[in-house]
């Protein structure tokens, strides 16, 4: 199937293209509103980034597989981004992400319709540790008891990572 | 006159919403050091960063001012690059900085440009800092709007531009020359040097690429002139320094301090102490590349020359009895790296923080050099299983051979980064990790 963009990120990608001598720069840049407008960067999503900056498809591919915020496969709404690199651990970091896992009933690295879990390396959140992100929210010096009330509030006013591309 | 605690450059403005917008930025002295700077000739500029000592705040400590000096006289475009992607584990304080005052690193970034003759300005930020990103958008558009950037900045002729560049998640884009890559639209594989970013760096055009808290000192140098910011700091370190401490402290939090503080006063002076009425163990000093410090070296300065030459600090040795060379017989002691100072209490379990450091580079090597994308893979490896009890009696030596195999046999530096905390952590703590071996097998190492 042929994916499109809106208008919005069409103007947003040329406004881009002005910035750089080339559109290839562009590619991150589209590629997150690729993933923004289509939910993931499927085979599809790819080729309309490629056809969208004239660039070949290998090189979008490449590009997408090589950063961890790029998705290939569809996730959730909202993504929680837990930290578990040495200062969270040294503060019960795992066990937080463990508490995650048990609230959401996902494991880290997995997704259903609302939340993606992802064990992240260091959010630079670290004098708050254990902390994550969400989106634009931080969640800071968070408690393993605490998780299921936070599950709970990210429900009620969801923080997309979408919301910023 | 040095800096004392409670000198505040870079993080005066913090707690401070309003600063967030010009006029609140104006309020408080904001960008009357971009107009003080237009007026001054660019290599006046430089001049000034250089005589300051003002050294870059991301990891390696380089002399700003000489950085920029490497920069071809008749080079037709030059670019600036501010490296917003901060993610050196322990290190969280370019997010705060960007968070509480763009606009200074915005002011900064438009002098530094001036200096540098560079119409064309990138920020590179990390794609995790969704809320930064978001501020740092707004910041650029108000300062566009108020003509501090843009064809003709303060109608004085020159032309600044400036851009953010998100990333989307790698580590290694903290690596210059991987960042450039990233900002050319490519994977962030870092570059063969030379050629430099100086020489040839972004499109091909020379290139400076400063961390943002560097960027940020720029205006107070031309505030008050590059003597006085090297008087603040220690030696050749002009400045304050910015230290992110966390881990088992009282009161971890990113703090602006003298650049002579020791270790010791930080730890107990700022941070209240180790936590639990406990002692401390180890100290990472500058983000977990960096060999860590034992109790017993504590009273050293936090500053750059300190870090690698004090011999307070034990050399880090490959096993006992062989030094660790870093070059023309140079040893390694330790470095100030990024300012994330990560204290580790008498209850650590050493090796298994150490499998966690890792299990992150193995996880953020970008597969370029074999030594370091296996490398990374066996030490995450055979450190997990140490810090499991189920290591083999020989294990401390693999994981020592092979960090030593990494270590300076890659294109950029995460290999050396894996591998010296790898051999720092076992010249320092060696009997922790000997313990773990005995402790299964019943037998010693």
């Amino acid at each position: 199937m042929s994916l499109e963009f809106s208008a919005d990120a069409k103007n947003k990608i040329a406004a881009a293209c002005e910035r750089y001598p080339t559109k290839k720069p562009v590619v991150m840049a589209a590629l997150h509103l690729a993933q923004k407008e289509h939910g993931h960067l499927s085979d599809d999503a790819l080729r309309l980034v490629a056809r969208t900056l004239d660039l070949p498809y290998a090189h979008v591919y490449g590009v997408a597989t090589f950063y961890t915020m790029y998705r290939r496969e569809p996730g959730g709404r909202q993504t929680i981004r837990m930290c578990t690199n040495i200062s969270c651990m040294l503060r019960d970091g795992f066990e937080v992400l463990a508490a995650f896992e048990k609230a959401l009933g996902l494991k880290a690295g997995e997704s259903n319709a609302e939340f993606s879990l992802v064990e992240e390396e260091c959010i630079a959140a670290c004098a708050n540790a254990p902390c994550a992100v969400v989106g634009t929210e931080y969640l800071l010096d968070i408690k393993a008891e605490q998780v299921g009330g936070l599950v709970d509030r990210l429900k009620a006013k969801p923080h997309p990572e979408s919301e910023v591309v | 006159m040095p800096a004392e605690i409670g000198t505040h450059l870079v993080t005066a403005r913090f707690g401070n919403p309003e600063a967030r917008t010009v006029a609140g930025y104006e309020k408080t002295g904001g960008y009357a050091q971009l107009r003080k700077a237009l007026a001054m000739r660019p290599d006046d500029i430089t001049n000034e960063v250089k005589a300051s000592n003002l050294r870059g705040r991301g990891g390696a400590g380089f002399a700003t001012g000489v950085k920029w000096g490497f920069v071809p006289k008749d080079a037709k475009a030059v670019h600036l690059v501010c490296n917003a992607d901060e993610s050196e584990p322990g290190t969280c304080k370019d997010r705060e900085l960007i968070y509480w005052d763009p606009h200074l690193l915005i002011e900064g970034m438009a002098i530094a440009a001036h200096a540098l003759k560079s119409v064309h300005n990138y920020i590179y930020i990390r794609g995790e800092m969704m809320r930064e990103y978001a501020v740092l958008q707004k910041a650029v558009a108000e300062a566009y709007q108020h003509g501090y950037l843009g064809k003709n900045v303060l109608g004085t002729g020159l032309e600044i531009q400036l851009t953010v560049h998100r990333g989307a998640g790698a580590y290694i884009c903290g690596e210059e020359t991987a960042l450039l890559n990233s900002l050319e639209g490519l994977r962030g594989q870092p570059r063969l040097k030379p050629p430099f970013p100086a020489i040839k760096g972004l499109f091909g055009n020379p290139t400076i690429v400063n961390n943002v808290e560097t960027l940020m000192n720029v205006p107070f140098i031309v505030d008050k002139g590059g003597a006085w910011f090297n008087g603040l700091g220690m030696g050749r370190s002009g400045g304050t320094r910015i230290v992110c401490v966390s881990g088992h402290v009282n009161k971890p939090g990113v703090f602006e301090l003298p650049m002579g503080i020791t270790f010791n006063q930080i730890i107990n002076d700022v941070c209240g102490g180790v936590w639990k009425g406990r002692q401390v163990k180890a100290v990472i000093p500058g983000g977990v590349s960096m060999p860590p410090l034992d109790a017993s070296e504590l009273d050293v300065p936090c500053e750059f020359d300190a870090l690698q030459t004090d011999e307070r600090i034990k050399p880090v040795m490959v096993r006992p009895g062989q030094t660790f060379d870093l070059g023309g017989g140079r040893v390694l002691r330790t470095m100030a790296g990024s300012g994330g100072i990560v204290v580790m209490d008498d209850q650590t379990d050493i090796p298994r923080a150490l499998w966690r450091i890792m299990k992150f580079f193995a996880h953020e090597s970008c597969g370029q050099c074999t030594p370091c994308r296996e490398g990374t893979g066996w030490l995450e490896k055979v450190a997990r299983r140490v810090a499991s009890g189920d290591g083999k009696p020989d294990d401390l030596d693999l994981m020592a051979s092979i960090a030593h195999g990494i270590a300076g046999n890659t294109i950029c530096a995460l290999g050396d980064a894996a591998a010296w905390p790898m051999l720092g952590f076992l010249t320092k703590f060696r009997a922790d990790f000997e313990a773990k071996l005995t402790a299964k097998t019943g037998r010693a190492a």
